[in-house]
């Protein structure tokens, strides 16, 4: 062997090198800690790409907020503060599931791990169904953007049963209008934010099935981590949804 | 040895390329889709980007054709519209956003850095899957009957006004975004986490050091352009209002989204190609790169400064006096880092022993055309003059000249560089020193006359013009023509050379790279033992010393 | 010579020695423009050419037939703080000279004849203080600063007079200002320089620039027999803005006499200039535009006046110095069956006004603020 130690072949030479590989062990990677620490790293980054994806929804909010601050009031008052509440506790919750499930895989219980994912599963269901629920009442009263959108509940306040709680008074024709702006970006978010559970509950789906199977708890848990990463930040995302959405008016006067 | 070359190739009456490597290890078409081998994806990746290029290419004749007569003859403005559209779309998202990263720096890093693969080689084929899915959409938009925005999607003409497929082609390049994405997101993993023992920040080559800070773009810059679209195809589909004026929705807020995007992307598509001028010019001239920290660290303070300055795209649009000059002064300083890179490559020559081998004419293109891009992109952050410019021929021909002459020579001389590497033969030495020639000679035709189009106020995107403007326009389409030949003559001539071409050996540049030390084509996993660098980037003392051994030994 | 191709032969002799470099300079602000551009190419001239020389004679002096052994050289601080600082001070430079500039372009002077331009898919609208409409053409006297506002009814469009180096966007929902001063008389290009869709290159015309005299000649023949401020009148009587604007001690509105240019106190708190884009704000988006005092009831006029009859009116209310024409306007309005529409009201003429004002001189108020100087 040379002093350097980078090797200069000519000809050819067949490959007869191998490392002592776990079998999880992907083969490029000189080490099982290597291994983690990329995939662990490349999970960050991403949800960082998440971070800015919505940015740009959180901007366009802030900026539209500061300007039409009475429609983004009124327009909270038409969303269930009570279903959302649940909501925020139902995603709480599975957030909880999620890292028990963790700890699950790193101490290899395996029926456990397999409980903890099926709650997960269970309660990102229900958020969703929660979400249809509300939806459905925003189609019925005509709040979803585009042709349909109806002002009434806005202009006359009276004849509407969550304006009417709130108090609210009937606004102007032009700030009302701007009602449809803030439908638009909560739609928008909300809908963001839903396809992301969405995409989270398929992959809860097929972890639970290679659970089943003990793929979790050999040892080898990244994927059980990374998901619980992406899990976590699609929950942290709604943690600052609820109260920019549900919750701008109900602030101390 | 003759004097004027550093070509050293194996005795070509014994020499074979290697029995066992990356590219026969395994046969079958499957065996390419399924491979998550960084090399066969980089070929993948260049297979496909050529083919949209020549599309994009065969585009821009057109629009070249159309304007040889003030009036528009060829095609109806609605087609011609389509025709610059769809040029836009897939030359920036399809050819130069992930020409040299998503081949060479998928071949590349990897090896340079002594890894094996890229950190996640799944995710890596993946994103030559979505790219293809997004090409494929950007096709069929184009069968289909086209897309008549503009690149630039500008909302509420992209959202109200237009009848034709914004929702296809905008899926496409949001599709396309996260093809380059996951590439930015796996080299920024790979270099931190695979770098070979020894690889330290300050040893990598300035190849990865600019792919570094172009990963840094891709990764926090394309989301934002992926709900920018997202909101675009809302609000086209169900009409929500938050770019709709009539709504209170504000059409700027797109601008801002689109451009905070779209600016970055510039540097994405240009840093990859300073990466490779890097190499080359470092070969060609036998010398460590002059002022290395300079160069790496211009590079990263592109990237940082580069996410500040989207809003010299608005200078016109009404954006208030006070940004206009926040924005205007980090434009400023952007150009500074460039200016840098540019001094520190013609520093590298000095008292270098300099060879004019193809890629080193590419190179010398890049730096005259990239200084007059870089230059007149001054023109157009300078706040004043912008007002007269912008929007005309003088920005098309500015952003050319980065992006063709500067981006675009790059890649050519980076594909020629590494060629033997890839292919383990020689491209034919003379005719592609030609074809170089030919493609700098065409590139000033079309784009310079352009400059004085657009000082004399020509507009952008018109498919008729005033005939006042003609004889300049007919030398701009004269030079597409010689330009077109400048880049079929490569295609030829590299094909040919895949089975004619000479057996190049490792290393037939005597480069320091890590990726020169091994078999060319390489092994699928790189290296037979993994490289430890002891050594800095460019060290070519240590090359020589690794020779004199070699003689010893076989000797 | 016969022989060769017409268009060829058209080629060479025509067009090789006539074909223009550079634009006309026809403004004030075209010298100061041009001034820096050519600074800027004298920078870009010398750093391309250091460039150039530099590598052209390293290629010379140390190529390998030449020097057949590098020496490697590991950097230079100096010389990288040199290509640093030197290029940065000239790029302030610019960016101080461009500021100046862009300032100087996008502030209009105070005495400034303000034209409204209306740009749409796909021609240009102007409309000049006189009533005289244009389309795709812009007569202006020389010598005389011109203000445009300008404002877009469909997408982005933007408004370039390359000879007068000046440009600026039109952009849907809010106005946009530009000024020039032309020094030149003849006829300029106008573009539209953002893509605005099918027929963009299409949306070009003509910019006339003529003697003061001529000017004068062309306004009295193309007049339309009422003025902008008068078209305005007509559209406030027909809104019945006078209902409520009528300063009247009872008055539900604010008087808008002399309103324009002043500082307003709003119920939101705050201070804010009403200037066009205030008056066209508070038309269309009344109940963010509230006036301290005033309860909100103004309702929205969006999708009810085009941008030209907001133009009108918003000319309208900057002319209007007193109270007396809008109380005028307030005893018309009351004539009006309410069924009638803007045509009806449009057909009337200022004599008519007057009768009717006749009709109910009963109406008319106490002295405050009737007539100002």
């Amino acid at each position: 062997m040379s002093d350097s130690p980078v090797l200069v072949h000519h000809g050819e030479v067949e490959i007869a090198h191998e490392h002592p590989h776990l079998p999880y062990q992907r083969h490029h990677f000189e080490t099982m800690a290597q291994q983690n620490d990329a995939t662990n790293f490349a999970m960050w980054l991403f949800l960082l790409t998440e971070i800015m994806f919505f940015g740009g929804l959180f901007t366009a909010y802030l900026i539209y907020r500061n300007w039409y601050y009475p429609a983004f009031v009124a327009g909270s008052h038409q969303l269930n503060v009570i279903w959302g509440g649940i909501n925020t506790l139902v995603l709480i919750t599975s957030s909880f599931t999620m890292a028990m499930g963790v700890w699950c895989a790193e101490t290899r219980r395996q029926s456990q791990l397999v409980l903890c994912l099926v709650l997960t599963f269970i309660l990102g269901l229900g958020f969703l169904g929660i979400k249809t629920i509300e939806y459905k009442e925003k189609i019925e009263k005509h709040h979803v953007p585009g042709f349909h959108y109806s002002l009434q509940s806005f202009l006359n306040p009276d004849s509407d049963k969550e304006a009417k709680a709130a108090g609210d008074k009937p606004m102007a024709l032009d700030m009302a209008r701007h009602t449809e702006v803030y439908f638009s970006l909560y739609f928008a978010m909300t809908g963001m934010h839903a396809l992301h559970m969405i995409i989270g509950i398929g992959i809860l789906g097929f972890m639970i099935l290679r659970a089943r199977a003990g793929g979790y708890t050999t040892g080898h848990i990244t994927f059980v981590e990374n998901f619980g990463l992406y899990w976590h930040f699609v929950d942290i995302v709604w943690i600052f949804l609820f109260p920019l959405l549900y919750l701008i008016s109900r602030h101390a006067q | 040895m003759s004097t004027d070359t550093i070509v050293s190739l194996p005795d070509q009456s014994t020499a074979r390329i290697p029995k066992v490597n990356f590219l026969n290890k395994e046969n079958g078409l499957l065996s390419w889709l399924l491979t998550g081998d960084h090399k066969r994806i980089a070929i993948l990746y260049l297979i496909s980007i050529t083919f949209f290029f020549f599309i994009g290419g065969a585009l821009a004749g057109l629009i070249r054709l159309e304007l040889l007569t003030p009036q528009s003859d060829l095609m109806a403005t609605d087609t011609y519209n389509k025709v610059f559209t769809m040029h836009g779309v897939i030359m920036i998202f399809f050819f130069l956003v992930p020409s040299v990263p998503a081949t060479l720096g998928n071949f590349l890093i990897p090896l340079m850095l002594g890894a094996k693969d890229l950190a996640l080689p799944k995710v890596n084929l993946l994103s030559w899957y979505l790219y293809m899915a997004g090409g494929i959409l950007a096709l069929y938009t184009m069968i289909t009957g086209g897309v008549d925005t503009g690149w630039t999607f500008t909302t509420p003409l992209s959202t109200h006004y237009v009848n034709t497929n914004v929702l296809t082609t905008g899926l496409a390049v949001f599709v396309a975004g996260f093809s380059s994405i996951f590439t930015g997101l796996n080299f920024i993993v790979t270099i931190h986490k695979m770098r070979a023992p020894g690889m330290t920040w300050f040893r990598m080559p300035l190849f990865v050091w600019a792919h570094y800070a172009a990963s840094i773009l891709m990764v926090l810059g394309t989301p934002v352009l992926a709900i920018a679209i997202v909101l675009v195809a809302l609000e086209r589909t169900i009409g929500i209002g938050v770019f709709d004026p009539t709504k209170g929705g504000d059409p700027l807020l797109f601008q801002h989204l689109f451009w905070f995007y779209s600016h970055p992307a510039v540097y994405i598509m240009i840093l990859p190609g300073m990466g490779v001028i890097s190499e080359t010019i470092s070969t060609f001239s036998r010398k460590r790169v002059f002022g290395y920290t300079a160069v790496a660290f211009s590079s990263v303070a592109i990237a940082v400064f580069g996410f500040f300055v989207w809003a010299h795209h608005m200078f016109i649009m009404g954006i208030s006096n006070y940004s206009m000059l926040v924005f205007s002064l980090l434009t400023m300083l952007v150009a500074v880092p460039s200016a840098i890179k540019i001094f520190n490559w013609a520093f590298t020559l000095y008292k270098g022993s300099i060879t004019f081998e193809t890629p080193m004419l590419y190179t010398f293109g890049f730096m005259g055309l990239f200084t007059i891009g870089g230059l007149t992109g001054v023109f157009l952050g300078t706040s004043g003059t912008d007002i007269h410019l912008t929007e005309t021929y003088f920005i098309v021909a500015h952003f050319h000249f980065v992006m063709v002459g500067g981006m675009l020579m790059a890649f050519l001389a980076g594909i020629h560089f590494w060629w033997p590497k890839m292919t383990g033969r020689m491209y034919p030495e003379k005719i592609s020193q030609l074809a170089a020639v030919v493609t700098f000679i065409g590139f000033n035709l079309t784009f310079f006359p352009q400059f004085i189009l657009g000082t004399l106020g020509m507009p952008r995107r018109y498919a008729s013009y005033p005939p006042e403007f003609q004889i300049l326009n007919v030398f701009s389409t004269a030079g597409a023509t010689i330009l077109g030949v400048g880049y079929l003559l490569p295609v030829l001539y590299l094909t040919w050379s895949l089975k004619y071409g000479a057996i190049a050996g490792n290393n037939p540049w005597q480069a320091t790279g890590l990726e020169w030390q091994t078999q060319s084509p390489p092994l699928t996993e790189n290296f037979l033992v993994t490289p430890i660098m002891d050594h800095e980037a460019y060290d070519y003392e240590w090359l020589d010393g690794q020779k004199q051994k070699e003689v010893a030994s076989v000797g | 010579m016969s022989h060769i191709s017409p268009i060829i032969w058209q080629f060479l002799v025509k067009w090789m020695t006539n074909f223009p470099l550079f634009p006309p300079e026809a403004s004030t602000i075209a010298p100061q423009m041009d001034a820096l551009y050519f600074f800027m190419v004298l920078v870009s001239l010398i750093g391309l050419t250091l460039v150039i020389l530099l590598v052209t004679s390293f290629s010379i002096l140390y190529s390998k037939k030449r020097h057949p052994v590098a020496v490697q050289i590991e950097g230079s601080t100096l010389l990288e703080a040199t290509w640093t600082i030197i290029p940065l001070g000239l790029f302030l430079v610019m960016f101080v000279w461009g500021a100046l500039i862009y300032f100087r372009v996008y502030t209009p002077p105070a005495n400034a004849m303000n034209i409204y331009v209306v740009g749409k898919q796909w021609m240009w609208k102007a409309e000049h203080p006189g009533g005289q409409h244009e389309i795709n053409a812009l007569h202006v006297p020389v010598g005389r600063a011109v203000q445009l506002t300008l404002i877009s009814q469909d997408v982005f469009h933007s408004f370039s007079i390359p000879a007068f180096r000046v440009k600026r966007e039109a952009i849907p929902g809010r106005y946009t200002t530009v000024w020039f001063e032309a020094t030149m008389p003849g006829t300029y290009h106008l573009f539209c320089t953002q893509y605005c869709g099918t027929d963009h290159s299409h949306m070009v015309g003509d910019v006339v620039v003529m003697t003061p005299e001529d000017f004068k000649k062309w306004l009295s023949s193309s007049t339309s027999g009422a003025s902008l401020a008068q078209n305005g009148e007509r559209l406030f009587a027909s809104l019945s803005c006078a209902a409520c604007h009528n300063a009247r001690p009872d008055a539900r509105g604010p008087s808008l006499a002399n309103v324009y240019g002043s500082r307003l106190s709003l119920s939101s708190g705050g201070t804010v200039l009403a200037d066009d884009a205030y008056l066209r704000e508070s038309i269309l988006n009344p109940s963010q535009h509230i006036t301290q005092g005033y309860a909100p009831i103004m309702p929205t006029y969006q999708g009810q006046v085009s941008e030209e009859g907001v133009i009108a009116l918003v000319e309208y209310i900057k002319n209007l110095n007193s109270d007396y024409r809008v109380q005028q306007t307030t005893n018309t309005t009351d004539m009006l069956p309410q069924s009638e529409g803007k045509a009806a009201v449009a057909g009337q003429n200022s004599a008519g006004q007057n009768a009717a004002a006749q009709k109910s001189a009963g109406q008319k108020p106490a002295g405050q603020g009737m007539v100002k100087p």
